[in-house]
Protein backbone atom coordinates (compact mmCIF):
# COMPACT_ATOMS: atom_id res chain seq x y z
CA UNK A 1 0.00 0.00 0.00
CA UNK A 2 2.74 2.28 0.99
CA UNK A 3 4.13 1.68 -2.57
CA UNK A 4 1.05 2.52 -4.02
CA UNK A 5 1.00 5.66 -2.26
CA UNK A 6 4.00 6.53 -3.13
CA UNK A 7 3.41 6.07 -6.97
CA UNK A 8 0.25 7.86 -6.75
CA UNK A 9 2.05 11.16 -4.97
CA UNK A 10 4.91 10.70 -7.41
CA UNK A 11 2.36 10.75 -10.27
CA UNK A 12 0.30 13.81 -8.54
CA UNK A 13 3.66 15.86 -8.13
CA UNK A 14 4.40 15.33 -11.72
CA UNK A 15 0.99 16.62 -12.54
CA UNK A 16 1.26 19.45 -10.39
CA UNK A 17 4.63 20.64 -12.15
CA UNK A 18 3.16 20.05 -15.44
CA UNK A 19 -0.16 21.99 -15.13
CA UNK A 20 1.95 24.53 -13.22
CA UNK A 21 4.58 24.92 -16.31
CA UNK A 22 1.46 25.02 -19.04
CA UNK A 23 -0.24 27.96 -16.99
CA UNK A 24 2.71 29.95 -16.68
CA UNK A 25 3.26 29.37 -20.40
CA UNK A 26 -0.16 30.86 -21.14
CA UNK A 27 0.30 33.68 -18.83
CA UNK A 28 3.66 34.31 -20.53
CA UNK A 29 1.81 34.02 -24.34
CA UNK A 30 -0.87 36.20 -23.64
CA UNK A 31 1.64 39.06 -22.93
CA UNK A 32 4.24 37.64 -25.76
CA UNK A 33 1.30 37.87 -27.75
CA UNK A 34 0.43 41.36 -27.38
CA UNK A 35 3.59 42.31 -27.93
CA UNK A 36 4.74 40.57 -30.36
CA UNK A 37 1.50 42.17 -32.39
CA UNK A 38 2.81 45.53 -31.13
CA UNK A 39 6.22 45.21 -32.71
CA UNK A 40 4.50 43.55 -35.84
CA UNK A 41 2.51 46.60 -36.49
CA UNK A 42 5.37 48.93 -35.23
CA UNK A 43 3.93 49.87 -31.84
CA UNK A 44 4.90 48.98 -28.37
CA UNK A 45 2.15 46.72 -26.97
CA UNK A 46 1.20 47.12 -23.28
CA UNK A 47 3.65 49.32 -21.57
CA UNK A 48 1.61 50.38 -18.43
CA UNK A 49 1.73 47.82 -15.63
CA UNK A 50 5.12 47.38 -14.28
CA UNK A 51 8.43 47.92 -16.04
CA UNK A 52 7.97 47.48 -19.91
CA UNK A 53 4.58 45.73 -19.38
CA UNK A 54 5.37 42.24 -17.80
CA UNK A 55 3.33 42.60 -14.99
CA UNK A 56 0.25 42.52 -17.58
CA UNK A 57 -0.90 39.19 -17.60
CA UNK A 58 -1.28 39.76 -13.76
CA UNK A 59 -3.26 42.94 -14.45
CA UNK A 60 -5.56 40.57 -16.67
CA UNK A 61 -6.11 37.78 -14.30
CA UNK A 62 -7.09 39.92 -11.71
CA UNK A 63 -9.63 42.07 -13.82
CA UNK A 64 -11.18 38.44 -14.95
CA UNK A 65 -11.58 37.27 -11.28
CA UNK A 66 -13.39 39.79 -10.04
CA UNK A 67 -15.82 40.58 -13.18
CA UNK A 68 -19.16 39.47 -12.43
CA UNK A 69 -20.39 36.69 -13.34
CA UNK A 70 -23.43 36.51 -16.14
CA UNK A 71 -25.84 33.74 -16.98
CA UNK A 72 -28.26 34.80 -19.44
CA UNK A 73 -32.10 34.71 -19.41
CA UNK A 74 -33.18 32.16 -21.02
CA UNK A 75 -29.66 29.85 -21.14
CA UNK A 76 -29.38 26.66 -19.73
CA UNK A 77 -27.54 27.04 -16.85
CA UNK A 78 -26.56 23.31 -16.31
CA UNK A 79 -24.84 23.42 -19.59
CA UNK A 80 -23.76 26.92 -19.85
CA UNK A 81 -21.66 26.04 -16.81
CA UNK A 82 -20.40 22.82 -17.66
CA UNK A 83 -19.16 24.11 -20.97
CA UNK A 84 -15.98 26.00 -20.43
CA UNK A 85 -14.70 23.08 -18.11
CA UNK A 86 -15.49 20.78 -21.27
CA UNK A 87 -13.26 22.81 -23.04
CA UNK A 88 -10.68 23.13 -20.41
CA UNK A 89 -10.36 19.23 -19.60
CA UNK A 90 -9.28 18.41 -22.75
CA UNK A 91 -7.23 21.00 -23.49
CA UNK A 92 -4.65 20.16 -20.33
CA UNK A 93 -5.76 16.49 -20.50
CA UNK A 94 -3.67 15.69 -23.55
CA UNK A 95 0.09 17.00 -21.73
CA UNK A 96 -0.18 14.06 -19.85
CA UNK A 97 2.01 11.84 -22.65
CA UNK A 98 4.20 14.94 -24.23
CA UNK A 99 7.93 14.11 -23.23
CA UNK A 100 9.44 16.74 -22.32
CA UNK A 101 13.13 15.63 -21.59
CA UNK A 102 15.33 12.76 -21.78
CA UNK A 103 14.40 9.42 -21.63
CA UNK A 104 15.80 9.04 -18.43
CA UNK A 105 14.93 7.05 -14.86
CA UNK A 106 15.47 6.81 -11.58
CA UNK A 107 14.56 5.16 -8.54
CA UNK A 108 12.46 6.46 -5.31
CA UNK A 109 12.14 4.02 -2.90
CA UNK A 110 12.27 0.94 -5.11
CA UNK A 111 9.79 2.57 -8.04
CA UNK A 112 11.06 3.73 -11.10
CA UNK A 113 10.40 7.29 -12.20
CA UNK A 114 10.63 8.81 -15.12
CA UNK A 115 10.96 12.77 -14.28
CA UNK A 116 9.92 13.89 -17.88
CA UNK A 117 7.03 12.35 -18.99
CA UNK A 118 3.76 11.73 -16.75
CA UNK A 119 2.89 8.65 -18.55
CA UNK A 120 4.31 6.76 -21.54
CA UNK A 121 1.21 4.80 -23.03
CA UNK A 122 1.63 3.28 -26.18
CA UNK A 123 -1.26 4.75 -28.15
CA UNK A 124 0.07 8.33 -26.98
CA UNK A 125 -0.20 10.37 -30.15
CA UNK A 126 -4.05 8.57 -30.58
CA UNK A 127 -4.23 10.04 -26.65
CA UNK A 128 -3.92 13.03 -27.66
CA UNK A 129 -5.96 12.85 -31.15
CA UNK A 130 -9.07 11.70 -28.82
CA UNK A 131 -8.89 14.56 -26.05
CA UNK A 132 -8.27 17.20 -28.87
CA UNK A 133 -10.90 16.58 -30.68
CA UNK A 134 -13.49 16.59 -27.31
CA UNK A 135 -12.96 19.98 -27.28
CA UNK A 136 -14.95 20.84 -29.37
CA UNK A 137 -17.83 19.88 -27.30
CA UNK A 138 -17.22 22.45 -25.03
CA UNK A 139 -17.59 25.00 -27.55
CA UNK A 140 -20.89 23.55 -29.12
CA UNK A 141 -22.22 23.66 -25.90
CA UNK A 142 -21.52 26.59 -24.73
CA UNK A 143 -22.75 28.05 -28.03
CA UNK A 144 -26.14 26.40 -27.98
CA UNK A 145 -26.51 26.83 -24.35
CA UNK A 146 -26.12 30.81 -24.18
CA UNK A 147 -29.18 30.83 -25.80
CA UNK A 148 -28.09 33.89 -28.42
CA UNK A 149 -28.13 33.63 -32.53
CA UNK A 150 -24.40 34.99 -32.28
CA UNK A 151 -22.77 31.88 -30.13
CA UNK A 152 -24.57 28.99 -31.86
CA UNK A 153 -23.49 30.35 -35.11
CA UNK A 154 -20.05 30.35 -34.02
CA UNK A 155 -20.66 26.61 -32.32
CA UNK A 156 -22.07 25.04 -34.95
CA UNK A 157 -18.87 26.56 -37.20
CA UNK A 158 -16.63 25.82 -35.06
CA UNK A 159 -17.95 21.97 -35.02
CA UNK A 160 -17.80 21.85 -38.53
CA UNK A 161 -13.86 23.42 -38.81
CA UNK A 162 -12.90 21.33 -35.68
CA UNK A 163 -14.53 17.86 -37.58
CA UNK A 164 -12.89 19.10 -40.64
CA UNK A 165 -9.46 19.52 -39.99
CA UNK A 166 -9.42 17.04 -37.42
CA UNK A 167 -9.17 14.48 -40.01
CA UNK A 168 -5.74 16.20 -41.96
CA UNK A 169 -4.29 16.30 -38.62
CA UNK A 170 -4.47 12.41 -38.35
CA UNK A 171 -3.31 11.84 -41.60
CA UNK A 172 -0.19 14.40 -41.82
CA UNK A 173 0.97 12.39 -38.60
CA UNK A 174 0.56 9.31 -40.40
CA UNK A 175 3.79 9.66 -42.08
CA UNK A 176 5.61 10.24 -39.28
CA UNK A 177 3.59 7.05 -37.47
CA UNK A 178 5.44 5.27 -40.42
CA UNK A 179 8.85 5.98 -39.74
CA UNK A 180 8.74 5.96 -36.29
CA UNK A 181 7.16 2.86 -36.08
CA UNK A 182 5.27 3.52 -32.77
CA UNK A 183 2.61 5.33 -31.78
CA UNK A 184 4.44 6.75 -28.47
CA UNK A 185 5.45 9.81 -28.48
CA UNK A 186 8.63 9.08 -26.11
CA UNK A 187 9.44 6.45 -28.69
CA UNK A 188 9.17 8.78 -31.67
CA UNK A 189 11.22 11.09 -29.64
CA UNK A 190 13.53 8.81 -29.04
CA UNK A 191 14.11 7.57 -32.47
CA UNK A 192 14.87 11.47 -34.07
CA UNK A 193 17.97 11.28 -32.05
CA UNK A 194 21.43 12.02 -33.26
CA UNK A 195 21.01 15.49 -35.18
CA UNK A 196 18.98 17.07 -37.16
CA UNK A 197 19.15 15.35 -40.43
CA UNK A 198 17.74 12.70 -38.08
CA UNK A 199 14.18 14.88 -37.06
CA UNK A 200 11.28 13.52 -39.71
CA UNK A 201 11.02 17.01 -41.17
CA UNK A 202 14.02 15.99 -43.04
CA UNK A 203 14.85 12.68 -42.32
CA UNK A 204 15.13 10.06 -45.38
CA UNK A 205 14.43 8.07 -47.21
CA UNK A 206 11.15 10.34 -46.84
CA UNK A 207 11.01 14.00 -45.32
CA UNK A 208 7.86 14.99 -43.82
CA UNK A 209 8.04 18.41 -44.69
CA UNK A 210 4.70 18.64 -46.58
CA UNK A 211 3.40 16.56 -44.16
CA UNK A 212 4.89 19.26 -41.16
CA UNK A 213 2.67 22.28 -43.43
CA UNK A 214 -0.82 20.31 -43.53
CA UNK A 215 0.01 20.17 -39.76
CA UNK A 216 0.85 23.45 -38.73
CA UNK A 217 -2.38 24.65 -40.88
CA UNK A 218 -4.77 21.96 -39.52
CA UNK A 219 -3.82 22.76 -36.13
CA UNK A 220 -3.75 26.47 -36.61
CA UNK A 221 -7.37 25.64 -37.54
CA UNK A 222 -8.43 22.99 -34.93
CA UNK A 223 -7.17 25.84 -32.05
CA UNK A 224 -9.61 28.39 -33.48
CA UNK A 225 -6.88 31.17 -34.49
CA UNK A 226 -6.78 33.66 -36.87
CA UNK A 227 -6.92 33.06 -39.93
CA UNK A 228 -9.37 30.27 -39.34
CA UNK A 229 -11.26 31.67 -36.40
CA UNK A 230 -14.30 31.94 -38.09
CA UNK A 231 -16.28 30.49 -35.18
CA UNK A 232 -15.60 33.80 -33.27
CA UNK A 233 -14.80 36.02 -35.88
CA UNK A 234 -16.02 38.88 -34.30
CA UNK A 235 -17.00 41.52 -37.43
CA UNK A 236 -19.79 39.06 -38.18
CA UNK A 237 -20.61 36.88 -35.29
CA UNK A 238 -19.66 39.41 -32.28
CA UNK A 239 -17.34 37.29 -30.57
CA UNK A 240 -18.42 33.61 -31.61
CA UNK A 241 -19.37 30.62 -29.29
CA UNK A 242 -18.28 32.80 -26.26
CA UNK A 243 -20.47 35.90 -27.21
CA UNK A 244 -22.64 35.42 -23.79
CA UNK A 245 -19.37 34.42 -21.35
CA UNK A 246 -18.36 36.71 -18.75
CA UNK A 247 -15.57 36.52 -16.07
CA UNK A 248 -13.81 33.37 -15.23
CA UNK A 249 -15.84 31.28 -17.50
CA UNK A 250 -14.73 33.42 -20.20
CA UNK A 251 -10.99 32.60 -18.75
CA UNK A 252 -11.64 28.93 -19.18
CA UNK A 253 -12.44 29.60 -22.74
CA UNK A 254 -9.09 31.63 -23.17
CA UNK A 255 -7.49 29.21 -21.32
CA UNK A 256 -8.28 26.21 -22.83
CA UNK A 257 -7.68 28.22 -26.51
CA UNK A 258 -4.55 29.39 -25.38
CA UNK A 259 -3.41 25.41 -23.37
CA UNK A 260 -4.37 23.58 -27.03
CA UNK A 261 -1.81 26.18 -28.58
CA UNK A 262 0.81 25.04 -26.68
CA UNK A 263 -0.21 21.60 -26.50
CA UNK A 264 -0.44 21.55 -30.65
CA UNK A 265 3.20 22.59 -30.86
CA UNK A 266 4.47 20.54 -28.18
CA UNK A 267 3.10 17.61 -30.41
CA UNK A 268 4.23 19.30 -33.14
CA UNK A 269 7.89 19.34 -31.69
CA UNK A 270 7.59 15.97 -30.67
CA UNK A 271 6.61 14.70 -34.04
CA UNK A 272 8.66 16.17 -36.47
CA UNK A 273 11.32 18.24 -35.18
CA UNK A 274 12.67 15.76 -32.87
CA UNK A 275 11.52 16.71 -29.47
CA UNK A 276 14.13 17.58 -26.57
CA UNK A 277 17.10 16.24 -28.88
CA UNK A 278 19.42 18.95 -29.96
CA UNK A 279 20.15 19.86 -33.55
CA UNK A 280 23.28 18.20 -33.23
CA UNK A 281 24.39 14.47 -32.11
CA UNK A 282 24.49 14.40 -28.42
CA UNK A 283 24.78 17.10 -26.05
CA UNK A 284 27.36 20.38 -25.06
CA UNK A 285 26.73 19.47 -21.30
CA UNK A 286 27.77 15.60 -22.38
CA UNK A 287 31.05 17.03 -24.23
CA UNK A 288 32.40 19.77 -21.82
CA UNK A 289 31.96 16.65 -19.07
CA UNK A 290 28.55 17.51 -17.16
CA UNK A 291 26.55 14.47 -19.10
CA UNK A 292 24.06 14.99 -15.29
CA UNK A 293 23.13 18.16 -16.47
CA UNK A 294 22.73 17.14 -20.21
CA UNK A 295 18.50 17.40 -19.52
CA UNK A 296 18.59 21.05 -18.80
CA UNK A 297 19.85 21.55 -22.55
CA UNK A 298 17.10 19.01 -23.64
CA UNK A 299 14.51 20.08 -22.07
CA UNK A 300 15.38 24.14 -23.53
CA UNK A 301 15.72 22.51 -27.11
CA UNK A 302 11.58 21.05 -26.29
CA UNK A 303 10.83 24.81 -25.13
CA UNK A 304 12.32 26.90 -28.12
CA UNK A 305 11.04 24.11 -30.61
CA UNK A 306 7.27 24.76 -28.66
CA UNK A 307 8.02 28.38 -28.29
CA UNK A 308 9.19 28.62 -31.74
CA UNK A 309 5.78 27.02 -33.49
CA UNK A 310 3.89 29.91 -30.83
CA UNK A 311 5.42 32.37 -32.66
CA UNK A 312 4.48 31.09 -35.82
CA UNK A 313 0.82 31.46 -34.42
CA UNK A 314 1.19 35.33 -33.29
CA UNK A 315 2.70 35.63 -36.81
CA UNK A 316 0.28 34.28 -38.75
CA UNK A 317 -2.31 36.39 -36.90
CA UNK A 318 -0.06 39.68 -37.97
CA UNK A 319 -0.39 38.34 -41.15
CA UNK A 320 -3.38 36.98 -42.69
CA UNK A 321 -6.94 38.04 -43.15
CA UNK A 322 -9.42 35.84 -42.01
CA UNK A 323 -11.00 33.24 -44.51
CA UNK A 324 -14.47 32.65 -45.87
CA UNK A 325 -16.19 30.21 -44.53
CA UNK A 326 -16.00 28.79 -47.80
CA UNK A 327 -13.17 28.75 -48.94
CA UNK A 328 -12.20 27.38 -45.10
CA UNK A 329 -13.95 24.29 -45.78
CA UNK A 330 -12.81 23.77 -49.71
CA UNK A 331 -9.25 24.29 -48.46
CA UNK A 332 -9.22 21.70 -46.03
CA UNK A 333 -10.89 19.10 -47.97
CA UNK A 334 -9.65 19.75 -51.82
CA UNK A 335 -6.34 21.27 -50.85
CA UNK A 336 -4.96 19.95 -47.62
CA UNK A 337 -6.13 16.17 -47.64
CA UNK A 338 -5.09 15.35 -51.18
CA UNK A 339 -1.83 16.30 -49.61
CA UNK A 340 -1.66 14.53 -46.47
CA UNK A 341 -2.73 11.52 -48.53
CA UNK A 342 -0.42 11.84 -51.25
CA UNK A 343 2.33 12.22 -48.32
CA UNK A 344 0.83 8.98 -46.57
CA UNK A 345 1.29 6.96 -49.86
CA UNK A 346 4.63 8.64 -50.65
CA UNK A 347 6.25 8.15 -47.23
CA UNK A 348 4.77 4.28 -47.51
CA UNK A 349 6.28 3.41 -50.75
CA UNK A 350 9.70 4.84 -49.84
CA UNK A 351 9.63 2.75 -46.41
CA UNK A 352 8.86 0.13 -48.00
CA UNK A 353 11.91 0.00 -50.64
CA UNK A 354 14.68 1.94 -48.92
CA UNK A 355 14.16 0.49 -45.42
CA UNK B 1 -9.85 -4.34 -8.47
CA UNK B 2 -10.29 -4.98 -12.36
CA UNK B 3 -13.38 -6.26 -11.03
CA UNK B 4 -14.63 -3.15 -9.45
CA UNK B 5 -13.72 -1.22 -12.21
CA UNK B 6 -15.97 -3.54 -14.89
CA UNK B 7 -18.82 -3.11 -12.46
CA UNK B 8 -19.12 0.51 -12.59
CA UNK B 9 -17.81 0.89 -16.11
CA UNK B 10 -20.59 -1.63 -17.19
CA UNK B 11 -23.04 -0.03 -14.67
CA UNK B 12 -22.51 3.81 -15.84
CA UNK B 13 -22.80 2.29 -19.78
CA UNK B 14 -26.42 0.48 -18.48
CA UNK B 15 -27.65 3.76 -17.16
CA UNK B 16 -26.21 5.95 -19.58
CA UNK B 17 -27.73 4.28 -22.29
CA UNK B 18 -31.13 4.11 -20.59
CA UNK B 19 -30.74 7.62 -20.18
CA UNK B 20 -30.38 8.24 -24.11
CA UNK B 21 -33.92 6.85 -24.54
CA UNK B 22 -35.51 8.45 -21.17
CA UNK B 23 -34.39 12.13 -21.65
CA UNK B 24 -36.99 14.18 -23.32
CA UNK B 25 -34.33 16.89 -24.53
CA UNK B 26 -32.33 16.06 -27.17
CA UNK B 27 -29.26 17.91 -26.73
CA UNK B 28 -29.18 15.54 -23.04
CA UNK B 29 -29.69 12.39 -24.59
CA UNK B 30 -26.78 12.95 -27.43
CA UNK B 31 -24.48 14.46 -23.95
CA UNK B 32 -25.18 11.24 -22.34
CA UNK B 33 -24.44 9.24 -25.28
CA UNK B 34 -21.06 11.00 -25.20
CA UNK B 35 -20.21 10.00 -20.94
CA UNK B 36 -21.54 6.23 -22.46
CA UNK B 37 -18.80 6.09 -25.32
CA UNK B 38 -16.51 7.30 -22.36
CA UNK B 39 -17.05 4.47 -20.34
CA UNK B 40 -17.09 1.82 -23.59
CA UNK B 41 -13.62 3.54 -24.09
CA UNK B 42 -13.12 2.20 -20.33
CA UNK B 43 -14.34 -1.51 -20.70
CA UNK B 44 -12.00 -1.87 -23.76
CA UNK B 45 -9.09 -0.11 -21.59
CA UNK B 46 -9.42 -2.67 -18.88
CA UNK B 47 -9.86 -5.55 -21.50
CA UNK B 48 -5.85 -3.92 -23.13
CA UNK B 49 -7.40 -3.10 -26.04
CA UNK B 50 -6.02 0.89 -26.15
CA UNK B 51 -6.09 1.10 -29.18
CA UNK B 52 -9.63 0.15 -29.86
CA UNK B 53 -10.00 2.41 -26.54
CA UNK B 54 -8.79 5.73 -28.32
CA UNK B 55 -10.72 4.54 -31.84
CA UNK B 56 -13.51 4.85 -30.12
CA UNK B 57 -13.48 8.13 -28.71
CA UNK B 58 -11.80 9.73 -31.76
CA UNK B 59 -14.55 7.98 -33.78
CA UNK B 60 -17.73 7.71 -32.07
CA UNK B 61 -17.35 10.51 -29.61
CA UNK B 62 -14.96 13.19 -31.46
CA UNK B 63 -16.94 12.63 -35.22
CA UNK B 64 -19.99 11.43 -35.47
CA UNK B 65 -21.67 12.14 -31.91
CA UNK B 66 -20.30 15.86 -33.13
CA UNK B 67 -22.53 15.59 -36.31
CA UNK B 68 -25.37 14.16 -34.45
CA UNK B 69 -25.25 17.42 -32.17
CA UNK B 70 -25.24 19.21 -35.04
CA UNK B 71 -28.18 18.43 -36.14
CA UNK B 72 -30.04 18.52 -33.14
CA UNK B 73 -28.85 22.44 -32.90
CA UNK B 74 -29.76 23.19 -36.15
CA UNK B 75 -33.75 21.57 -36.27
CA UNK B 76 -33.35 23.20 -32.95
CA UNK B 77 -36.31 20.74 -31.22
CA UNK B 78 -35.44 21.64 -27.35
CA UNK B 79 -38.45 19.72 -26.20
CA UNK B 80 -39.99 16.81 -28.90
CA UNK B 81 -43.02 14.81 -27.15
CA UNK B 82 -43.79 13.18 -30.48
CA UNK B 83 -41.16 10.13 -30.24
CA UNK B 84 -41.88 9.90 -26.55
CA UNK B 85 -45.42 8.14 -26.82
CA UNK B 86 -44.01 5.24 -28.76
CA UNK B 87 -43.61 3.58 -25.43
CA UNK B 88 -45.76 0.72 -26.81
CA UNK B 89 -44.04 0.14 -29.74
CA UNK B 90 -40.89 -0.55 -27.71
CA UNK B 91 -42.22 -2.37 -25.06
CA UNK B 92 -43.56 -4.97 -27.68
CA UNK B 93 -40.34 -4.86 -29.05
CA UNK B 94 -38.74 -5.35 -25.81
CA UNK B 95 -40.61 -7.94 -24.76
CA UNK B 96 -38.96 -11.02 -27.20
CA UNK B 97 -35.42 -9.58 -26.61
CA UNK B 98 -36.05 -9.68 -22.81
CA UNK B 99 -36.99 -13.49 -23.19
CA UNK B 100 -33.99 -14.33 -25.49
CA UNK B 101 -31.46 -12.61 -23.57
CA UNK B 102 -33.31 -15.09 -20.35
CA UNK B 103 -33.06 -17.89 -22.63
CA UNK B 104 -29.29 -17.35 -23.54
CA UNK B 105 -27.88 -16.59 -19.78
CA UNK B 106 -30.07 -19.38 -18.31
CA UNK B 107 -30.40 -22.55 -20.93
CA UNK B 108 -27.28 -21.85 -22.67
CA UNK B 109 -25.34 -21.25 -20.06
CA UNK B 110 -22.67 -23.92 -21.03
CA UNK B 111 -22.06 -23.08 -24.94
CA UNK B 112 -21.73 -19.45 -23.84
CA UNK B 113 -18.94 -20.97 -20.61
CA UNK B 114 -16.97 -22.56 -23.77
CA UNK B 115 -17.22 -19.19 -25.60
CA UNK B 116 -16.35 -17.25 -23.52
CA UNK B 117 -13.04 -19.25 -22.75
CA UNK B 118 -12.08 -19.62 -26.17
CA UNK B 119 -12.03 -15.80 -26.11
CA UNK B 120 -10.23 -15.41 -22.95
CA UNK B 121 -7.36 -17.56 -24.19
CA UNK B 122 -7.45 -15.86 -27.55
CA UNK B 123 -5.86 -12.41 -26.66
CA UNK B 124 -3.76 -13.54 -24.05
CA UNK B 125 -1.22 -14.14 -26.57
CA UNK B 126 -1.83 -10.51 -27.90
CA UNK B 127 -1.53 -8.57 -25.41
CA UNK B 128 2.03 -9.66 -24.72
CA UNK B 129 3.07 -7.65 -27.72
CA UNK B 130 1.98 -4.39 -28.99
CA UNK B 131 -1.51 -4.24 -28.84
CA UNK B 132 -1.93 -1.55 -31.93
CA UNK B 133 0.66 -4.10 -33.98
CA UNK B 134 -1.58 -7.63 -33.14
CA UNK B 135 -4.81 -5.35 -34.67
CA UNK B 136 -3.06 -4.70 -37.60
CA UNK B 137 -1.14 -7.45 -38.58
CA UNK B 138 -4.83 -9.65 -37.82
CA UNK B 139 -6.56 -7.28 -39.79
CA UNK B 140 -3.84 -7.34 -43.05
CA UNK B 141 -3.21 -11.02 -43.10
CA UNK B 142 -6.10 -13.17 -41.25
CA UNK B 143 -9.00 -10.52 -42.35
CA UNK B 144 -7.84 -8.84 -45.51
CA UNK B 145 -10.50 -9.85 -47.68
CA UNK B 146 -13.45 -8.94 -44.94
CA UNK B 147 -11.46 -5.26 -44.67
CA UNK B 148 -11.86 -4.63 -48.08
CA UNK B 149 -15.26 -5.64 -48.14
CA UNK B 150 -16.12 -3.16 -45.78
CA UNK B 151 -13.76 -0.19 -47.17
CA UNK B 152 -15.43 -0.98 -51.05
CA UNK B 153 -18.93 -1.05 -49.21
CA UNK B 154 -18.50 2.24 -47.19
CA UNK B 155 -16.63 3.79 -50.37
CA UNK B 156 -20.23 2.82 -52.53
CA UNK B 157 -22.17 4.56 -49.49
CA UNK B 158 -19.77 7.73 -49.74
CA UNK B 159 -20.61 8.10 -53.25
CA UNK B 160 -24.10 7.66 -52.61
CA UNK B 161 -24.26 10.20 -50.34
CA UNK B 162 -22.32 12.89 -52.28
CA UNK B 163 -25.03 11.95 -55.65
CA UNK B 164 -27.77 12.44 -53.01
CA UNK B 165 -26.43 15.65 -51.68
CA UNK B 166 -25.60 17.26 -54.87
CA UNK B 167 -28.76 17.23 -57.15
CA UNK B 168 -27.75 19.14 -59.54
CA UNK B 169 -24.83 16.51 -61.04
CA UNK B 170 -27.53 15.46 -63.68
CA UNK B 171 -28.92 18.51 -64.12
CA UNK B 172 -25.74 20.43 -65.32
CA UNK B 173 -25.32 17.87 -68.02
CA UNK B 174 -28.22 18.07 -69.89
Amino acid sequence: MTEFGLRLAISLTQIAAVMGIVVITVLILTLAERKVLGWMQDRMGPMEVGPYGILQPFADAIKLFFKEDIIPAGANKFLFTMAPILCLIPAFIGFAVIPWGPNQTFEVGGITVRPFVISDINIGILYVLAFASLGAYGIILGGWASNSKYSLLGGLRSAAQIISYELNVGLSIVGVLILGGSLSLVKITDAQAGGFWHWYVFALPAPQIFALVVYVISSVAETNRVPFDLPEAESELVAGFFTEYSGLRFAFFFLAEYANMVLVSCVAAALFLGGWNAPYPGTIMAFIGLPSLAWAENTMWFAVKTYSFLFLFFWLRATLPRLRYDQLMRFGWKVLLPIALGNIVVTALAVFFFQ
Amino acid sequence: MSQLFFGYFAGMIVITSILVVALKNPVYSALSLLVMFFHVAGLFITLHAEFLAAVQIIVYAGAILVLYLFVVMILNVTQDDRYHSQWRIAGVVCIPLFIESLLLLSGGAGAVNTGSRSLQSGPDGAIATDNTLAIGKTLYSTYLFPFEVASLVLLVAMIGAIVLAKKDIGQRET
